[in-house]
């Protein structure tokens, strides 16, 4: 467990202490938010491009050139 | 004598225990704008981490704009709480971030707007290394800005990161 460091800029004394439980608990939960948001935010991303894959697959299928997609989705 | 118009409040460099978080309190009201200069990296088993920032010991009313790319994809988004992306310990050795926070206004009684940006810089051609992130940030309170503190929530800061917090008045 690494220490808390506190400054005080008016004083400038530095305290350095250890996490409170409630410190910690705060720390793990706002890791647990970031990676619950990465996970959603790569969920959508990669949404996004699967729906690209599939439309462009559809648009090959019905005939167009590698150009005519490139054009159409650049 | 020209007035000073740029000075270093209060700074702080991590030892070799490492830190969970920094704080910096009872900053002075007498300036017009804050500027705090970090450089962080943190101790967790990744490419980035990624830290709070918190105002007067809350990270309630917060909401960020965030436009950010890792070499690779560019990204946005929104959401609340102030978080940037730093260095983690998978990055090249001794890289640090270079992350800027600037609050003008601070001790206004309406809401407070700041600004963010972090650029990794890692001197790797590594996929995914190197990241650059912008953000625009809104606090919702009325109350000046008196405290900051700086937590890691993937890791902790390790040693050598550093804290420089500069008032700045506009006279």
């Amino acid at each position: 467990m690494a220490d808390v460091i506190e400054v005080n800029c008016t004083t400038n004394e530095v305290t350095i202490r250890p996490q409170t439980d409630e410190e910690i608990a705060a720390a793990e939960a706002a890791a647990a938010q970031a990676a619950a948001d990465k996970a959603a935010a790569d969920a959508a991303e990669k949404a996004k491009a699967d729906a690209k894959a599939a439309a462009i697959a559809k648009l090959t299928a019905l005939g167009l050139t590698a150009d005519e997609v490139a054009a159409l989705t650049a | 004598m020209a007035t000073s118009t740029y000075n270093l409040i209060a700074s702080q460099t991590v030892g070799s225990g490492g830190a969970s978080s920094v704080d910096f309190s009872s900053i002075p009201q007498t300036y017009t704008d804050l500027k705090l200069v970090m450089s962080v990296r943190c101790n967790n088993a990744a490419f980035y981490s990624k830290s709070e920032i918190s105002f007067n010991g809350s990270t309630s009313n917060q909401t960020f704009r965030d436009l950010a790319g890792d070499g690779s994809s560019p990204s946005s988004s929104t959401a609340s709480n102030f978080q940037f992306i730093g260095v983690g310990n998978n990055n090249t050795a001794n890289i640090f971030s270079n992350t800027e926070l600037y609050i003008p206004n601070y001790t206004s009684s309406n809401y407070k707007c700041a600004s963010l940006e972090t650029n990794d810089e890692n001197n790797s051609t590594a996929a995914g290394a190197a990241y650059i992130e912008m953000q625009a940030l809104l606090w919702s309170s009325t109350a000046a800005i008196n405290e900051i503190t700086i937590t890691g929530i993937t890791g902790n800061f390790v040693q050598y990161s550093t804290f420089y917090l500069y008032g700045i008045k506009n006279s």
